[in-house]
């Protein structure tokens, strides 16, 4: 059975008469009364890979979310004793010196030892002084969500003054690890926000011009097409080098979401602008133009809905780039800036060759949270688009 | 054909017109202009400033005058005489700072587009036909993380591999023995060991991306019946695939040209500020952070001009290849 027969069984539901009563009496009575989203999700929880990279999506989101409770320190508490210091593993089981083995984490400490030869100090692992972990202790204090005082923190050295450095610590002996953890807050965000104002632009722009058609819909193609062929990342420079060093953070992320916006809303508005030519011939919207449905209504309440899951595929598919972009931007050091935390901030540090000889955590981590966050999207909006397809199966 | 290229050709020049305008409000929008962050620098450095002498400055550049004005003077500049302006920063003619670079990143541009046909050619027609297989998966899984690790790390990530285990430094287009030496057998093969890493870290994503493409479109071909009527007069499996529906499939791979082009460019860019790289991106980013306003101006209208005539040629080729598109309307 094709999904608009599905459709139309659900629309027509409290009429009388033979056609659908023969539908709501098959043996497809179940399926008759599944509505368009509910076929979808049904659709999209059957692809595991997609399923799996929402799953990761949701995960990043909830550790964006709830950032100051789950890094186990400050993103800015730095430590000049521990700069560089190189990651610590974390032992889940400790040999008591009776020879008994009992669950305790630890990592341990941190030895200076210098090179006779070359001068140079580094950190090796002292095992002679552990420093105890656990869950949910007493640390820095924080305002989670800038709000509720706290001090509680997920994991964390019990004795907060002993180093725990899980990813390693950067240039000023800061944590990776929740410094990486306040990073995905501010980049998974941005590719939010900016996603946002490129559906606007696309959507509205798009039905604009294909709605309508005639000199408006030339004057848009046009705007599209030199937006569309100028090169991206020669753009992307020239705008975000135009923030003045003066500006406050806050106003910083607010343009740089608009910048990373800007271009992306061109491929949304043809998508939309081909769906709308296409559909607003269909007979559903004479019907509803002859009922004396004004333009409003038609674009808002007939034409778009139909076009939603469509849209949402697209803008899933589009939210990668946005934060490929402000990590380059930041990397590059005309995007976010410190004291901001975001991935492509944290990558900045990485950027000599020797640095990232010395440290190599700094470059790896934020690294791998980029390539996690743009693959799960890739696949989720994969799915998502094969979901929304009702052709496909 | 003619006719088809003339009109192609005419729809470039709003185009072209558009993109000028973007790229000058761009290098417009910094509050202040190149003298200001000229006598903040020198007056950070302790040294004194003349207000006459940089008002004379100011009115011998014209950038006391409104927007429109300089956007005439220059866009003028440039029709009636190739003239792109002045580098404050360079001391030079802008024509020539950019013509010195563009060698360069026409270079590496094309040979990353080689790289990027040469090898999803033969692992996209691979993919379509060994559907499913292992090395498909292999092929798919690779792609995934070309189209998904950016440019940038890729080259970080290289640079460090190949200083940890070759102990070998990857940046710039020569080594310092060679640099500003005649040309020679031996510095030939010099900058060839050197390109090569640009040319695969800007071409991976769109290698990948085209795999995808091609591997899609010849597996929708290879159901056709023209291709079991191919199998059933007996042709060679090898020429099935490569005589008839490689041919369809390969339309999308020629149009392609169009967004790659830009792709690569735009790629090159911040490949190139990494590894350092004597090409425009590095000159371009140096322009526009001290405002060196007519330098960052005319880069971004040379590359998007450069992407239009990827996209001309991309079309060029499509409509002389395929039968199916008219010329005329």
């Amino acid at each position: 059975m094709s999904d608009s027969a599905l459709l139309a069984a659900v629309v027509a539901d409290d009429e009388e008469g033979p056609a659908l009563t023969v539908l709501r009496r098959s043996r497809h009575a179940a399926a008759a009364s599944i509505g368009p989203w509910r076929l979808i999700a049904s659709k999209l929880l059957r692809q595991r890979l997609a399923v799996a990279a929402g799953c990761v999506i949701l995960l990043l989101y909830a550790i964006g979310g709830l950032a100051e409770f789950l890094a186990p320190a400050l993103p800015d508490a730095a430590r000049p004793q521990y700069t560089y210091a190189p990651p610590q593993p974390l032992h889940l089981f400790r040999t008591a010196p009776n020879g008994t083995t009992q669950f305790g984490p630890y990592v341990e400490g941190y030895r200076i030892a210098v090179d006779p030869v070359a001068l140079r100090r580094s950190f090796v692992a002292d095992t002679s002084r552990p420093v105890q972990v656990a869950l949910f202790v007493r640390g820095p204090a924080y305002r989670l969500w800038g709000l509720i005082p706290m001090t509680t923190h997920l994991i964390g050295p019990v004795v907060s003054s002993q180093p725990m450095y899980l990813l390693g610590a950067d240039r000023l002996g800061r944590d990776v690890l929740s410094r990486l953890v306040y990073g995905t807050r501010v980049s998974m965000s941005i590719g939010l926000a900016g996603v946002t104002v490129s559906l606007v632009l696309g959507v509205v722009l798009g039905a604009v011009s294909g709605f309508y058609g005639g000199v408006v819909d030339t004057l848009i193609q046009r705007a599209i097409e030199v937006v569309s062929a100028m090169p991206t990342i020669p753009l992307w420079l020239g705008l975000a080098a135009a923030i003045p060093l003066t500006w406050s953070p806050l106003s910083v992320y607010f343009v740089i979401t608009l910048i990373v916006s800007l271009l992306g809303w061109t491929s949304l508005a043809r998508e939309v602008r081909g769906r709308f030519l296409a559909l607003r011939g269909e007979d559903f919207v004479t019907a509803a133009r002859l009922d004396g449905a004004g333009e409003g209504r038609l674009i808002f309440r007939h034409i778009l809905p139909s076009l939603t899951s469509h849209i949402l595929a697209v803008v899933t598919l589009a939210v990668p780039t946005m934060i490929v972009a402000e990590t380059s931007l930041s990397f590059l050091g005309i995007g976010l800036k410190p004291p901001v935390v975001s991935w492509g901030v944290m990558m900045q540090d990485a950027q000599n060759i020797r640095t990232i000889a010395t440290a190599p955590w700094l470059l790896i981590w934020p690294a791998l949270a980029v390539v996690l966050a743009v693959l799960a999207f890739n696949f989720f909006g994969d799915g998502l688009r094969d979901a929304a397809d009702p052709y496909g199966d | 054909m003619v006719r088809y290229v003339l009109r192609r050709i005419l729809y470039m020049i709003p185009t072209l017109f558009g993109m000028s305008l973007i790229a000058f409000l761009i290098i417009q929008l910094p509050p202040g202009d190149y003298l200001t962050s000229l006598v903040a620098n020198m007056t950070s450095n302790g040294q004194t400033v003349d207000p006459a002498q940089i008002a004379k400055l100011r009115q011998i550049y014209g950038l006391g005058d409104p927007f429109y004005i300089q956007y005439g003077k220059w866009i003028w500049g440039i029709i009636s005489r190739g003239d792109f302006g002045y580098s404050f920063e360079w001391n030079q003619p802008v024509a020539r700072l950019i013509w010195s670079s563009m060698g360069a990143t026409l270079l590496i541009s094309l040979l990353s587009l080689i790289f990027v046909w040469a090898v999803s050619l033969p692992i996209g027609i691979y993919s379509a036909v060994r559907r499913h297989s292992f090395g498909d998966h292999v092929f798919t899984f690779v792609g995934f993380l070309g189209l998904a690790v950016p440019n940038f790390i890729l080259a970080l990530t290289l640079m460090y591999l190949a200083y940890r285990y070759f102990g070998q430094s990857v940046g710039g287009l020569s080594s310092p023995q060679f640099e500003g030496a005649p040309w020679s057998f031996a510095k030939l093969i010099d900058l060839l060991s050197h390109l090569w890493i640009p040319v695969v870290i800007i071409g991976a994503s769109g290698t990948a991306a085209l795999i995808r493409i091609l591997r899609a479109n010849l597996t929708d071909e290879l159901h056709k019946p023209y291709v079991v009527t191919a199998r059933a007069k007996g042709l060679p499996e090898h020429r099935v695939i490569l005589r008839y529906p490689l041919r369809i499939a390969l339309n999308p791979f020629v149009s392609a040209l169009g967004w790659v082009l830009p792709h690569l460019v735009s790629g090159a860019t911040i490949v190139a500020i990494v590894l350092n790289l004597p090409t425009a991106g590095p000159l371009l980013f140096k322009a526009l952070v001290s405002q060196d306003m007519y330098l960052a101006g005319s880069f971004i209208l040379v590359l998007s001009a450069l992407t239009l005539v990827g996209m001309l040629i991309s079309d060029l080729l499509l409509a002389a290849l395929d039968p199916r598109i008219r010329y005329d309307r």
